[in-house]
């Protein structure tokens, strides 16, 4: 009976559904003499704090602190790769910036205290914006750049050349959940916190930090997420350590949990990117060189811009063979919130460039978008910009022809262009996009995981991994794994809540690999167990240790099922026999191997890949527009679980459409964020799914030496969203656009009726 | 405790099956807060505005017939006082034992749970409409009131789609139908909740409280306590008040209480007026349609106003009562500014008269970043008498989002006065357009796109009504 490979309901779907699931902040409300934290935020973008007096917030009825940069025992500081992340600033550098925090009896208490605390400012020139940074040459770190060959040589013998720059924008992760702490002290002095994080390590390394502890007096919980997408990577942190400031001071559980404004003012967002491109390309629409500048929007503080500009380089390949590359890129330094991880991190923003040039490229020669897409993808026995052989590359042109057969390509395309001529104030479009994603992450240390596995004497199995769930169905996938590597029922395995004290020094969840990674640790460990359970099998059954079979809970010898021992019997005898029944398993990417100078070497452990198709209706009256179809053909190797599975691929292209189509971010010319809520700021609802979505996964597709033949697929899927977008120029080219067709993003209405009007000569 | 705060007393309802009573929680308190509080956590705060429907839960409510029904509704925007004698059911309600509801069984098979913060909700949305006695063929916007960040919709439409009927042992089947909601006096920590039965306390109440906020369905009032954090020494609720909740159809006027809601004049114009429907349609979610009022959205005299664009159109009147006199006001005289209209301290919208015969030919359209559930860039309304010939007798043009207020365009309607519905009539009211309206832009849409976006849905209804001749 196979246990993994089936599609079975999000572990906790039960929870979920009768609100029996309990997040961080459903933890807190539960606390006897529990207080809450409230932010002091500062009104400027950029300002010095002269002075700050909390006399009046202290003495307000249920205030029991004002927290300031005087009451850090520790390092004032909760910085990633840098320590240029004050907690309490002396120097304000975004718009809403924390200076202080009120912990009060509720917060209603602490936001009137709030009010009464004075902080005077002394107001500093801002930089807001890529522009505005690359004129007065504000940035964060080096510049990046990867190359692998003379690209100016390259261009100068292309017989065509282009030119162009496209602007990416930002994208708030409005994770449901908004960052949340809850910090309690226990009797001994020891910190527990629950924190809605990605990465209960670096909460802990935070926390112990600010606190000036050592690290394993602080213990990190993360229970459930809900939703995270990058957001609480590492921008959980500052609050877990407010949280802990506070119960610290306060000696009483202290919980954070911004309200829906604070999370989208005070955290950071997507990058927003400048991209300018020079391709050089034959009259068949081949590309022969490519030279690109990008620029990313960093925010105040260097957080993980610098992967994240990293991971655009490495991808801005996509899915096709470009023989030469030359690709730079800086991070400006603004000040806005710090922007960070977010589900692609850099992937979609480096990949959406070759897209763009590609459609320049088609329109120009006057060729088929479509087509010169195809006649660009990797061939099997390709090699990438970095120098990483593509492996399974065939797999590019495989899907695709797939995907055009499965969507009745050639038929719709004439259906569309039929209908087109039919209706002068609305056109259909069509367009096919591919995606090639790396998994791993860049940062070759981060591949690693381990996790602990216990069986206790009555059968039943407690599995522990670093990996935080999310919603991503990360600790579904991983009981599968331990209920089928050990055989037994999945209602044998329970996954336990993710905890710093059950295993140290984890990696994030991130990547799209934490599957890969945890799955993997729980595998070996459960390996171990079966092991040394066949041994104890082996002389009741008189059979060899390598004859045991271990299926849904019985063990027995090959071809004897009717003789099965229960497990929990075989671990019952176990244990008097003295046979340890708990094992550690260990897993490290070894593989992944890149040289941070260069960026050039083996970045990935291997590629994901997938296509779609869609097909929307753009009404030219008024820019509104529907997919009225939209087909997934997704290289998931052999999905592990294939509801979860869909669930990601679904919700990734969704996320991906509301980037490209929707969710906007506005600030004023102050730097405050206009967008600051649901009602401001759209995101994808159910009108915005298409009409009809099909996703499929690509048959035959196992991927050696990963998890049961598995690949990742929590990122990838996003960058599908591209055929949303080719499929909006593909109908803006039947209104009667020549040549380059610009499109904006994120294309809202207005911008694609901008775009209809310009197409047919009366711009707006 | 202050002598007043004593006087008020508190206030009971039902809470998952069980009496609830409630006393010394500020007034101002959410719904929702108040149940996190208590320990009933499967209802999330996810964007205190009525937006995401994370919050939901379900109160019984009596249908135009008496008869009870279950209406999901945004815990975030309701002021605690106001389930005062409701019969009330969160998520949590639901199970029977260990057993779960048929809605959290179907929604659990299908995947339609990923991160679980939203899940809650879609079971509540679900649950009432299990249960909805017309219930149909699902329609997906039913769930527009829903927000899902990991994008589950998909596997949430299969569960709604695969869901049965529900079993003549369901508990939630045959439940007594409710009784008229009570009057409440109530007050904590020096502020007041006031719920009058009928007109004449709305006045009194207003008099002993001059700068209490008038509360009708909240879904405005609810975002300025929640998001802006605004607080009034007094809310004077208007969901008891049985004279606001007319419908009558006379010979000469077709009269809607402003106290309907948008749900209730959606159901009781289904079919006969198919301006109305898609008004309904369009306006907000069906968790603040089963809040927001008509008179509510026609005071709030927002500049997109939905129902204000339509009923301005229909050249409907507003009724206005004071504690000593009423009074008729076209609507185009009641919308002062963004935001200002012409009521008078102490005076309340009570109705709104739409003159019959109605226009032959009616439309409403709303132009927005987002398909379902969101603010208007622009509405337009269009109504025309047409005579046997096809020639225009009488046209109404009403716009949102194409000035500091909703506002109908004379001069456009002139410009039809006697034509055919052609090409060319098409193009000489989009020149008057042009000339007359000069809306100011903002982030939700530019001075131009605005411009346009009228110009486009006029050609949208004259071509869906004039043809390509």
């Amino acid at each position: 009976v196979s246990v993994v490979g089936r599609a079975v309901p999000h572990e906790s779907a039960l929870l979920h559904a009768t609100g029996a699931a309990l997040f961080v902040d459903d933890l807190a409300v539960r606390q006897a003499g529990l207080l809450t934290a409230w932010p002091v935020t500062a009104p400027h973008a950029h300002a010095r704090v002269l002075a700050l007096d909390a006399q009046a917030a202290r003495r307000e009825p249920g205030v029991a602190a004002v927290l300031t940069a005087d009451d850090v025992p520790g390092l004032n500081d909760t910085g990633l790769a840098r320590r240029d992340e004050p907690l309490f600033p002396h120097e304000v550098q975004y718009h809403g910036q924390p200076v202080a925090w009120v912990v009060a009896a509720s917060e209603e208490a602490a936001r009137q205290a709030c009010e009464r605390v004075r902080v005077e400012y002394e107001p500093l020139p801002a930089v807001l914006g890529i522009d505005a940074a690359i004129r007065a040459e504000s940035w964060l770190g080096d510049e990046l750049r990867l190359t692998n060959g003379d690209a100016q040589a390259a261009l100068d013998a292309a017989p065509r050349r282009l030119s162009g720059e496209l602007r990416v924008p930002g994208q708030e992760h409005f994770y449901l959940e908004p960052q949340s702490a809850l910090a309690l002290q226990d009797e001994s002095g020891l910190l527990l916190v629950h924190s809605a994080t990605q990465h209960p390590a670096q909460v802990q390394d935070v926390v112990a930090r600010v606190l000036g502890l050592a690290r394993h007096r602080v213990t990190v919980q993360a229970l459930r997420l809900g939703g995270a997408f990058g957001g609480k990577e590492v921008q959980a942190a500052p609050f877990a350590a407010v949280a802990a400031l506070g119960a610290w001071r306060c000696g009483r559980p202290v919980r954070v949990r911004l309200s829906r404004a604070l999370d989208f003012a005070l955290t950071g967002k997507r990058h927003p990117f400048l991209g300018r491109f020079e391709v050089g390309f034959d009259d068949d629409g081949r590309l022969l060189a490519l030279r690109l500048r990008l620029w990313s929007d960093g925010g105040w503080c260097l957080d993980l811009s610098e992967p994240v500009l990293q991971r655009a380089l490495l991808n801005c390949d996509n899915a096709y063979a470009v023989p030469v590359i030359d690709v730079a890129g800086r991070v400006c330094r603004t000040h806005t919130a710090s922007n960070t991880a977010f589900r692609g991190f850099g992937g979609p923003q480096g990949s959406i460039m070759i897209e763009e040039c590609l459609d320049r490229v088609a329109r120009t020669l006057g060729l088929p978008p479509h087509e010169v897409r195809r006649r660009n993808l990797y061939r099997a026995g390709a090699r990438t910009h970095y120098g990483q052989p593509v492996e399974d590359a065939e797999r590019l042109e495989r899907l695709w022809s797939e995907l055009e057969r499965d969507g009745d390509y050639a038929a719709r395309r004439a259906q569309v262009d039929a209908w087109n001529l039919q209706t002068p104030d609305a056109k259909r479009g069509l367009a096919l996009t591919p995606v090639k994603f790396g998994i791993s992450f860049t940062t070759a240390f981060l591949n690693q995981a381990a996790a602990l596995v216990l069986v206790y004497a009555d059968g039943s199995v407690q599995v522990n991994h670093g990996g935080v769930e999310m919603g991503q169905g990360l600790h579904t996938k991983v009981r599968q794994v331990a209920a089928e590597a050990l055989g037994v029922r999945l209602e044998s395995v329970l996954v336990m809540p993710t905890r710093t004290d059950k295993l140290p020094n984890t990696t994030p969840s991130a990547a799209s690999s934490s599957f890969d990674l945890n799955g993997a640790a729980v595998q070996r460990a459960c390996e171990t167990l079966r092991e040394r359970l066949g041994e104890v099998a082996a002389p009741h059954f008189g059979r060899p240790a390598a004859e045991i079979v271990f299926d849904d809970g019985r063990v027995f010898a090959a071809g004897a099922p009717e003789s099965a021992l229960p497990f929990g019997e075989l671990a019952r005898r176990a244990h008097l026999q003295r046979v340890p029944l708990w094992a550690a398993g260990f897993h490290s990417a070894d593989e992944v191997d890149l040289d941070p100078r260069t960026l050039r070497g083996r970045p990935f452990s291997y590629f994901t890949y997938g296509v779609a198709l869609a097909e929307v209706e753009l009404c030219g009256l008024t820019g509104a527009w529907r997919a009225r179809r939209v087909d997934i053909l997704q290289d998931a190797g052999l999905s592990p679980s294939p509801l979860v599975d869909r669930g990601q691929v679904e919700g990734a292209f969704l996320q991906g459409l509301g980037w490209l189509t929707l969710e906007e971010l506005v600030r004023d010319e102050r730097g405050a964020l206009l967008t600051l809520g649901a009602s401001t700021y759209k995101l994808p609802g159910v009108g915005e799914r298409p009409e009809r979505l099909h996703v499929r996964f690509l048959e035959r597709a196992a991927r050696p030496g990963a998890v049961y033949g598995s690949k990742g697929v929590g990122e990838p899927p996003l960058l599908l969203a591209f055929a949303v977008r080719e499929a909006l120029r593909d109908a803006l080219g039947a209104f009667g656009a020549r040549g380059v067709v610009e499109l904006p993003c994120p294309s809202t209405p207005e911008v694609l009726l901008r775009a209809v009007a310009r197409a047919r000569g009366r711009p707006l | 405790l202050s002598a007043r705060d004593a006087a008020d007393g508190g206030f009971t309802f039902t809470l998952n099956g069980a009496p609830e009573r409630v006393e010394g929680v500020e007034p101002h308190t959410s719904l929702l807060k108040y149940l996190r509080a208590r320990g009933l956590t499967g209802a999330k705060e996810v964007c205190g505005e009525g937006e995401c429907g994370a919050c939901a839960v379900a109160w019984v409510a009596a249908d135009r017939a008496g008869r009870p029904r279950f209406e999901t509704i945004a815990s975030c925007l309701v002021p605690l006082p106001e389930v005062a004698g409701r019969e009330l059911w969160t998520v949590e309600g639901l199970s029977h034992g260990s057993t779960p509801h048929p809605v959290q069984a179907t929604i659990v098979a299908a995947g339609g749970s990923q991160c679980g913060f939203c899940t809650p909700g879609f079971v509540m949305t679900l649950f009432s409409e299990y249960y909805r006695a017309d219930r149909g063929a699902f329609d997906p916007a039913t769930l527009a009131g829903n927000l899902c960040r990991c994008g589950a919709y998909g596997p949430l439409c299969d569960a709604a789609r695969s869901l049965g009927v529900p079993s003549a042992h369901d508990p939630f089947v045959g439940r007594p139908a409710p009784e008229p909601l009570p009057p409440v006096t109530y007050g904590a920590t020096g502020r007041r909740f006031l719920r009058p039965r009928d007109l004449r306390g709305v006045f009194e109440a207003l008099r002993a409280e001059p700068d209490a906020r008038l509360l009708a369905g909240g879904t405005d009032v609810g975002v300025d306590v929640q998001v802006r954090h605004a607080r009034y020494p007094a809310l004077v609720s208007l969901s008891a008040v049985a004279e606001l909740r007319r419908f009558e159809q006379g010979d000469d006027a077709l009269e809607l209480g402003a106290g309907l809601t948008i749900r209730e004049v959606q159901e009781r114009l289904a079919g006969r007026w198919p301006a109305f429907e898609e008004l309904c349609r369009a306006f907000g979610s069906p968790l603040v349609r089963a809040r927001a009022t008509l008179g509510g959205n026609v005071c709030s005299a927002s500049p997109v106003g939905d129902a204000s664009v339509l009923l301005l159109a229909l050249q409907a009147e507003a009724v206005l009562c004071g504690p000593d006199a009423e009074r008729r006001l076209p609507l185009e005289r009641f919308f002062l500014g963004p935001r200002r209209t012409a009521l008078r301290p102490g005076e309340v919208l009570t109705a709104l008269r739409v003159p019959l015969p109605a226009p032959r030919v009616q439309r409403f359209f709303k132009a927005a970043r987002r398909a379902l559930d969101d603010v208007a860039t622009v509405t337009a309304a269009f109504a025309l008498d047409l005579d046997a010939r096809g020639r225009v007798e009488r046209a109404r043009l009403a716009f949102g989002g194409a000035g500091p207020a909703p506002l109908r365009v004379a001069a456009a309607e002139a410009v039809l006065q006697g034509r055919t519905l052609d090409r060319q009539a098409e193009a000489d009211v989009v020149a008057t357009l042009r000339e007359a309206l000069r809306p100011a832009g903002d982030w939700r849409g530019s001075a131009a796109y605005r411009v346009a976006l009228v110009e486009g849905l006029w050609r949208l209804f004259r071509q869906a009504h004039g043809g390509r001749s």
